[in-house]
Formats: C-alpha cells, structure tokens, sequence
C-alpha cells in the first residue's frame, strides 16, 4: 500500500471528486484538480522517468511549464497515444492512462542505467565525436540508440481529434494571470480597452493565489484573499475575456502571437466526444501586457538531480494548492528568502521540515526569524555537498561554505531526508519577451537579465520585468501601467503593503564540493543531461560562444529549451572563462515556449483540406470514367484513362495512336486565360511578347513567347484577337497566377500610361480540345452552324458560335500538330458540351486522352513545354525558336538581355532532339549526356528533358539540353546509365510532319 | 508577421501581401542604348540596407494593387507606405 501525503486541503482539490488514474501499469487514486503530478506525489511516487543520457532515475522536479523530468506518455484505448506530456501540466481525469517515457524495459529496473556507471566514457560531444564515424557502424548504434533514447512513441494511426484556428483582435492582450496580470486586467477593461486575458493554468492568480501568511499582505488582508476579491470582480468585467489552459506558444512581431487553448484535455475520456481539442488562437493585439512570472533556479552541487529533489517553490505550490506533502523528512536548500516562505506554508500544514541549509551567512529577514522561532535548525552559510539514494533521495551531506564561497571548508555533516528543495533565486520568464525582438540588459544584484528594450508596443511587469518581491509588484505595475495605457489613475495608488522578502541573495553558480569537478555530476540541464563538468570541458577544447557550448553539451536543447539550468550554464560559462555575463549574451529562445502538438499547429488542414486542389468543370466526367489524375499546380489534371488493366504506358499507347488516326479530345480547362482588353492592347502585348502582334488580324490566333527581363523563357500561350481593342490570352496551367501578376505588375508600375485592363477569367470557361483527321466532322456535328472549311475557317483563327443557345467561342489551334479545335465555352456548361463531343465521336472512335498523352503529342512535333524543356536558363535561341524573336520590334520584355555577352555564347546548352541507336530504348528523363566516357571526369553536355515511346513513329524519340548542340545534328552521343551506356543521335526536335501537313487534313 | 497599411485598402495582414523588392527601379526607356554593364546594373543589382529600405509590396489577396513602402530592416518597423506615382518620403 502506498503512503498517503496529502494534508489538509488543497486550495483547489476538490476531495468529494475521487478519480482513478494508471500510472506504469498501477491503479492509483487523486482528487479533481489534481495534475498527474500532485496526484503521483500524494501517492508518494518520485520516480518518475530516466534521464536521457545516463538513465539515471528521475522524480518530478517542478509544478510546471518548465519540468525537464516528469515527461510521460499518455495512452487511451482508442488511437490516442501522446508523447513528452509533463505530468506537471496535465491534469488528471477518469481513465488517464500514462507511462514512463525513458526507460526500457521499466522506470524501475533500466538497462540504460548502465550508462551512469559508463559515465566517463560518454562526455560532453560523445555523439557528435562516437557515432560520425565510421558511416557505416551508424547502422549498429542506431538500434541500441533508438531503444534506449526518451522520446517517447510517436502514434501510429491517424489524429482522431479535432483542432481549430481562431483569429482573436483585442486592444490589450495579458499573458499570465498571476497578481500582476490580474491587476493589468482589471484597469485595462475597466477603461475600456478589449481586453483578453490568457492563463496557461487552470486557475487564475499565479502563486498569490494561495499565498497566506501575515508576511504578505494588501490592505490588512492577506494577499491572496485580496487576490481572490480582485478575481471575482474581474470576472464581472464586460470588456475583458478570459482564456485558462491557454499558454502562448509564440510571439511575433506587430503583436501577432500564437496561443494554444486547451478545451478537452482535462476531461473524462468519454465527455470529450465531438469536441475540438485544441485551439490554436492567432492573436493580433493593439497592445500586450506580459506578466509571465519567473521560474524558480535549481542549485548546482553533486548528484543533484534524484528523485524527491524539487524546486523549493513546487514544494510549497503542491502543499498549498493540492494539499500534498512531497516528502515526511524535508530539508530545504536556499541561496535566498523564498525557502522560508516554503518553510512557513509546510509549517502551517504541519508537514516535518527537517532543517534548512542557507549559504547565505547571515540575514536579517522576517521570514528566516519566524522558521526560527518554530524551532527549525538553519545550517547558515553551509552548502549541500552530495546526496545519496538511487530511486530516491535519502541522505545529504553538507559542509560549511569558505567566505569566497569557492570551496568547502571543516568536516562533513550527513543529514536524512527523503525530499530536498532547492531554491537557486529567480529567472525572470522572458522568452516571450526576446522572441518578439526585445532585448535583454543584465542586473548584477541578483544576476538576472530583464527585459530592456523592444520594438513592438509591449509592457513587462511584475516578476517577468525582474519586479521579483510583492512590494515590487505593487509600487511598480500600477505606476507603468498608467503610462502605457495613457490613463490618468488607477484604484491601486494607495494600498497599505506588508512585503516581508529580504532581497538578500548568495549567488554560487557552481557550488564546490569536497571532490574534484571530474568525480562529480552536477546537473545543469536535467533534461538533457548536461553537466557543469560538460560545459567545462566543452570550453577546455575551445568553445567559445554560448550557441556552440549550447549545441556541443545539448544544455537547453530538451523540450523544456532549459528552462531551469540555461543561467547556470551561462555563469559557469561566464566564470570559467572570465566574460562578463551581460556580454556574453543569452541563447536564442525559439518559439513555441511550450511544445505543441502537430495537430493543433494544421487545425483543419487536413485529409482533403490538407492542400485544397481545384477540378475542372468536367473533373465529375473523368473520375466517372476511371482516370488517373495528375497534380499540376493545385489542379487536379486527368493523366491517363486506362481501359482494362492497362498500365500507363499501354493507355498512352492507344491514347496518342486514335488522336492522330482518327480522334481525340482533352480537357484543356486548366490553361491559364487572360481576357486583355483596352485601347493599348495591341501596344501591350507587342511589349510582353518577342513577336509582333500588331498586325494580327481581328480573329486570328496567334502563338506567343514571353520572356523574363533577363531573356529567359517564363511563358507561351496563343492569344486571340477578338475585337480590335480585346484579346484572351492563354497561359501555361502552373504559370497563369505568375503571368497575370508580372503582367500586372508591368501596366501599373512602369507603363501606367497605357489603355489596358485585365481580367483572369481561366475558372470562366471551360476548354475543350478535339484533335485529329475527324475532328472537323465531329465539330460540324456538335454546331452545326458553324462552317468548318479551311477557307472559313482556317488554321490559327477563331470563330464566335452558338451551342443551343449558349454562346462559345471556337479557335483553331493545335498543340499536337492535328488538325484541331478548342470550344471555350461557359464553365457550367463544360461537362454537358463534353459530353456532346464524345456523343459526336462515337463513330470515329473519339478517345479522351490525358496529359501524359498530350506531352507525347507534343513531342512528336518538337513543341517546347515550359518548364519541362526549360528551365530559367533558356532563351529563345536556346530552344531553336528564332523565328519568333522579332529584329523589328524595338523593344520587348527581355529582348535587351539577348545579347548580353553571356547569351550570345555559342556553347550555351540548347535544345535538340535525340533518338537512340536501339529504337525500342526509351531513355529516362533527367539522364546525363555525355560524349567522350574515357577521360575522368566525364564531362557532361547536358540532360534529357522530354522522352517517350512514340506509337506514331514506332520509334523512341526524346528532347534534350545540349551544350553546342545546334550544330551537332547527325553527331553520336551517350547517355550513361547504371547498367549500360545509351548511343544517341542528335537529331531536329520536330520528329513528325515537318511539313505541318496534319494541320489541315 | 507585420500589418500592413495598403495605401487603397487600410491595414492587412501580412499574409495578403506579396513583396517585390526594392522599389524607384526603373526600366531603361531605351534599352537597346545600354552597354552590358549598364543593362547589368539594371538587371541584377539591388541593395540589401540594415536600417531603412524602399520596398515594393502588391496587395496580391486584395485590390491587387502595387505600391511603395519604407521599412527598417532592422526591426521591421514600416515608416512609410505610399503610392506608386507619389514621391517617396525622407528619412
Ligand atoms: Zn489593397
């Protein structure tokens, strides 16, 4: 049976509420309000993990946020599983489920522990030193590494919960509840301001909240009545919105900060069905008020780091607000006055202290009196030497400090215990603070860095600004809060304060021990089991700069980002290689301050709002008929429809055969639509362009390059002139956002003069392509109104007709080097016209084909796809298309850069065909070309960009990139490859119909 | 994430902002005139300040809109936002 540590009430237990909880496989029993760490405490459970390095046995350590040790895995009989939860931090409900993390095969018998005893064989960089190398022995060591590693189980299945994301505006935003906050509160809503008040724990008031003591008090109250009246006014407040379980994860700047707010993860499994779980709040305030308290320090001395060490500040928290002693036989280990506050809350609930250990030599404090007087033995200006008990704490040593304090002088004392809180002072909590941009200034006195400056409007106060003592508090916040919110007065001018902190402290960095500092291990970061003997060595061989040491040692590297030991790694740092603190800077705190969980960080992105993609208006018609679909920029293309059990190859097969013997027909929705229109337009397109475009006729389509300032190729399309004064202008499917933005971008910036307005209408109309020698049959079919001879009707002109009723606009335009038509028409009626098409075709075995077949067709005939063919290195003159780089036109976007010296090289990398010596090699896209494999290195000339089996050609054609290659038609190359070496010819890039006859058959 | 103060449609997220580098470059009326170097200079040199820069940013997820504005680089703060054809400030 375990030990039953609770004392009388807990300022927030509620003991009519009994819950049952599992921990490592035991039933255990606490109360509602409990965290799983007052619940385990009360139960008398310490050990709680294993440390990550050395696997020593770990207890919980703090009441909080910043615990480095108390981190579990959470489980429930569904699919939930979450690791790196801090038992600190979660609050226990029926069914709670959790295990210990770091240890293997359990928190009782480790194998890891071994390491402790390895200990010198692994020191500060062992990994970085051991596992580099050799490469090969990683293989071995990552078994082992990954077995005994603390990270916790990863869940296998996917998020059963639901997250959310909620824009909050507010005029004034408080981050922490403690009595600073809630004073900031209560005048900021009092005077109008929005204000919204988050609170990463369930109950507002900070540790006020359960502070009673005559030593403390506001009004002739003690403080934290007076905290209490002022909480229950506040929450009258109409302006102010308050938000607990919610802690803030980042700050940016202008005031943009994240914040989870935790709504289900306190309760009972069952009561939390159809809720959302988190909610990441995105926080624009006008103003932000930090009040996010400190976090008390740990002390530096041998072994350190047992189970039943605690801060000294957790101690007094779990007896006050859960009603839990943490230990029968408690010693408290103290460089300043919070100790006794500890002492005299124990005190008062009749939990046995058995002595306390001051470094400090002598103190004349109101607190240290009082202990004395209840008859407590104070060991003043002695220091903690050692500990001993391996799963928990169970003897100390301590000797008396010299008046240096660096190192121990007369003879050992030995004390028992079996819990020790340590109190190493106060580290304002700024991470929030440097995260938005503040800068930190350094204070001697107690050996804090506070906030100095920053350059979002943003107001420090109380504990978090280095205001560390009630008296602090409340002369200070009040006065600051006047003039950052430019008010005239507030109902706090004239409180009567009783505030009994001396503010006396002995601050030892590194306490000394009567061993040397290589026999000893004295946690630094407990999380990660940094030692100060670590940071040392890492300075020995020549570390410098705080961020080094920090990565070398891992010190602040763990979940917690060292909350608790960063100072301390700053000081021996500071110490040991004799740099001013306040020079030496701090490590960068990242966000989030707390881990958050990667569902909470996508909210609703996910599944198929993970990366919402567009259809095309006849997307229903292609799933319908079994297409494998294509992702190109966010749309969903249809790639290829198998039939059967067709593979890919097999469906292109049959696809671009049909196309170009009978039939064929393709969305082409997707292409990018410019609709141009204004008095300039002609101006316009003559200046984006290399061709010429003036003289395009009133119905006439024409093909058109555009190329970046640089000369490089971005875009092609064909435009048609619709109206003297209107064109719509096609744009490649990934490139239409960019083109209508850099066209933009042009109109309003350097040609406002010119008449030209536009409009993207690609979502407007749907395209329909139909291709090969019976497509005019099957167009005459699907409007007959339309006449359809080449003479009406030629090659790259447009026609406006009528489908039924509706209006729709007919080009004759061919990416296959087929005769073909594309009907735009008006997007909703795209699926039904298709439908028409395919109806039309029946008899001449119209065959819908897809992208892949589109790219084959394609290139076949040699024409370019940008960004498949190209990249941003190639010009026109690259690709062999000379002939539609104008010399007449004056000037055009890019035209200046094609004769740079650099673009005129003849050995630049140019676009060839290549056809394999073997017509049945279908060489891979991406492959190297090479000419010569006997010299090393083999130099390469370039790489294949476009390759395919043609059914047409009954051969294997490719595009490439060749550097020179132009002038070497007829040459052989080789492309190598893993297996074998490829010969190739170079060849003209148009394999098909050189003549354009296909055109108009 | 800063907010953003479009000169057509009041403060913004960020977000609905694209930037467009550094603004008052303006593209040589006769290109043709210019030597390499000079079209160079056109072409690829920009400024990288720490402290106060003119930037061009377009109102991409709102009225579209280019404009000007000037930023310390060196804490993000925006002194300045105005319109293209507007002469820039000071400072
Ligand atoms: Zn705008």
């Amino acid at each position: 049976m375990n030990k039953n540590l609770r004392v009388k009430r807990g300022k927030i237990i509620d003991e009519t509420y009994r819950i049952s909880f599992q921990f490592n496989g035991k039933t255990y029993y606490g109360f509602q309000g409990d965290t799983l760490a007052s619940a385990l405490l009360a139960n008398d459970v310490h050990l709680v993990a294993r440390s990550f390095k050395y696997h020593r046995p770990r207890g919980i350590m703090t009441a909080g946020s910043e615990e480095p040790n108390a981190i579990v895995q959470l489980h429930d009989n569904s699919d939930r599983t979450e690791p790196n939860v801090r038992a600190t931090e979660i609050e226990i409900y029926e069914g709670l489920v959790a295990s210990s993390q770091n240890c293997w095969p359990t928190v009782n018998f480790d194998v890891g522990g071994i390491n402790n005893f390895l200990s010198p064989l692994l020191p500060a960089g062992f990994y970085y030193k051991t596992f580099m190398w050799p490469a090969s022995f990683w293989e071995k060591y990552e078994y082992f590494i990954r077995k005994s590693a603390g990270l916790g189980k990863s869940p296998t299945k996917p998020d059963p919960d639901v997250y959310e994301h909620r824009y909050i505006h507010c005029d004034v935003l408080i981050i922490g509840s403690g009595i600073s906050g809630i004073i900031a509160a209560k005048i900021s809503a009092k005077n109008g301001f929005k204000t919204l008040l988050v609170e990463e724990k369930p109950n507002l008031g900070g540790s006020t909240i359960y502070q009673n003591s005559d030593h403390f008090k506001i009004n002739n109250q003690n403080s934290g009545s007076w905290l209490e009246k002022e909480i229950n006014e506040i929450k009258k407040l109409k302006n102010l919105e308050i938000k607990t379980r919610t802690s803030v994860a980042a700050y940016h700047g202008y005031n943009f900060l994240l914040a989870r707010e935790n709504l289900t993860d306190h309760l009972p499994i069952e009561q939390r069905k159809d809720k959302t779980r988190h909610r990441l709040l995105k926080i624009r305030a006008k103003k932000v008020i930090s009040a996010t308290g400190s976090i008390e320090r740990p002390m530096i001395f041998d072994n350190n780091d047992r189970p039943g060490i605690l801060l000294s500040s957790s101690i007094k928290r779990y007896a006050d607000l859960f009603g839990v002693a943490c230990g029968e036989k408690n010693i408290l280990f103290t460089n300043n006055d919070s100790a006794y506050e500890t002492a005299i809350s124990l005190i008062q609930k009749g939990i046995n202290i058995e002595a306390i250990i001051d470094i400090r030599e002598e103190v004349d404090s109101k607190l240290v009196y009082e202990v004395e007087k209840n008859n407590i033995k104070i060991f003043k200006g002695f220091t903690v030497t050692d500990t001993s008990g391996y799963k928990r704490i169970n003897r100390i040593s301590i000797m008396q400090l010299s008046k240096d304090g660096q190192k121990v002088i007369g003879s050992k004392i030995n004390l028992f215990c079996d819990c020790l809180g340590i109190s190493g002072g106060w580290t304002p909590a700024v991470h929030l603070f440097t995260q938005s941009g503040g800068k930190l200034k350094f204070r001697d006195e107690d050996q804090t860095f506070i906030p100095d400056n920053c350059p979002s409007d943003q107001l420090n106060i109380g504990a978090c600004n280095g205001d560390l003592t009630l008296d602090e508090i409340l002369s200070n916040v009040p006065q600051v809060l006047k003039n950052f919110l430019n008010i005239k007065n507030t109902e706090y001018a004239n409180l009567d304060i009783i505030s009994s902190t001396n503010k006396s402290k002995r601050n030892i960095w590194l306490l000394p021990s009567d061993k040397i500092l290589g026999k000893t291990k004295s946690f630094v970061d407990f999380q990660n089991d940094a030692t100060a003997k670590d940071i040392k060595l890492a300075l020995r061989e020549g570390f410098r700069s705080i961020e080094h040491v920090k990565r070398y040692t891992t010190t602040g590297m763990g979940t917690d980002q060292g909350k608790l030991g960063n100072m301390h790694a700053l000081g021996i740092i500071s110490e040991t290689a004799d740099a001013k603190m306040g020079e030496l800077g701090t490590t960068t705190f990242r966000p989030p301050y707390t881990p958050l969980t990667f569902g909470t960080i996508v909210g609703r992105n996910v599944r198929e709002f993970f990366d919402v993609f567009r259809k095309t208006p006849i997307h229903e018609w292609h799933t319908d008929n079994k297409a494998e679909f294509e992702n190109v920029g966010q749309w969903k293309r249809a790639w290829y429809y198998p039939k059967n059990d067709e593979d890919m190859h097999q469906a292109v097969q049959r696809e671009s055969k049909a196309a170009r013997e009978s039939a064929g027909i393709l969305d082409a929705s997707t292409l990018g639509k410019i609709d141009i229109q204004g008095t300039d337009a002609s101006e316009f397109l003559n200046r984006v362009y290399t061709n010429a475009w003036s003289k395009l006729a009133v119905g006439k389509c024409r093909y058109g390059l555009m190329l970046n300032e640089d000369g490089m190729v971005y875009d092609d399309g064909v435009t048609t002139r619709l109206d003297e004064n209107h064109y719509i202008m096609t744009t490649t499917t990934g490139g239409a956002a960019n083109v209508m933005g850099k066209l933009e971008d042009y109109l309003q910036t350097e040609w406002p003069e010119l008449d030209v307005y536009l409009t993207s209408v690609t979502d407007h109309f749907a395209t329909i392509s139909v291709c090969g020698p019976n497509s005019k049959k099957i167009i005459s079919q699907v409007i007959p109104d339309l006449d359809c001879s080449d003479k009406n009707f030629p090659h790259m002109s447009f026609k406006n007709a009528k489908i039924g009723k509706i209006n729709c606009r007919v080009m004759r335009i061919s990416f296959t080097g087929e005769h073909s038509y594309e009907i735009n028409i008006q997007a909703n009626y795209g699926k039904s016209v298709w439908e028409k098409c395919m109806e039309a075709g029946n008899d001449y075995n119209i065959t819908p084909y897809g992208t892949e077949t589109m790219h084959l067709l394609r290139a076949e005939k040699g024409f370019i796809i940008v960004g498949q063919d190209t990249d941003a290195t190639m010009t026109p003159i690259d690709l062999q298309m000379d002939w539609i780089v104008s010399k007449k036109k004056y000037d055009f976007i890019g035209k200046r850069s094609l004769y740079r010296s650099d673009t005129i090289r003849e050995d630049r990398k140019q676009l060839v065909g290549l056809l394999t010596e073997d017509p049945n090699e279908v060489l891979e896209e991406g492959a190297q070309i090479v000419a010569d494999i006997s010299k090393s290195p083999i130099e390469m000339l370039g790489h294949i960009t476009s390759s395919y089996y043609s059914p047409n050609l009954k051969k294997s054609i490719a595009l490439g990139v060749v550097r020179g290659g132009k002038n070497m038609i007829g040459q052989k190359l080789m492309i190598p490859m893993e297996n074998k070496n490829i010969n190739v010819t170079v060849a003209d890039p148009v394999f098909l119909d050189k003549e354009n006859k296909r055109l108009n058959a | 994430m800063f907010i953003i103060n479009c000169p057509f449609c009041g403060e913004r997220d960020q977000s609905e902002f694209k930037a467009g580098g550094e603004a008052h470059i303006i593209r040589p009326k006769q290109p043709t005139e210019l030597s390499d170097d000079e079209w160079a200079e056109y072409l690829f040199m920009r400024k990288n300040i720490k402290g106060v820069q003119f930037e061009r940013w377009n109102h991409i997820h709102g009225c579209r809109k280019w404009f000007n504005l000037v930023r310390d680089t060196s804490n993000d703060e925006i002194k300045a936002v105005y319109k293209m054809d507007e002469k820039p400030p000071t400072y």
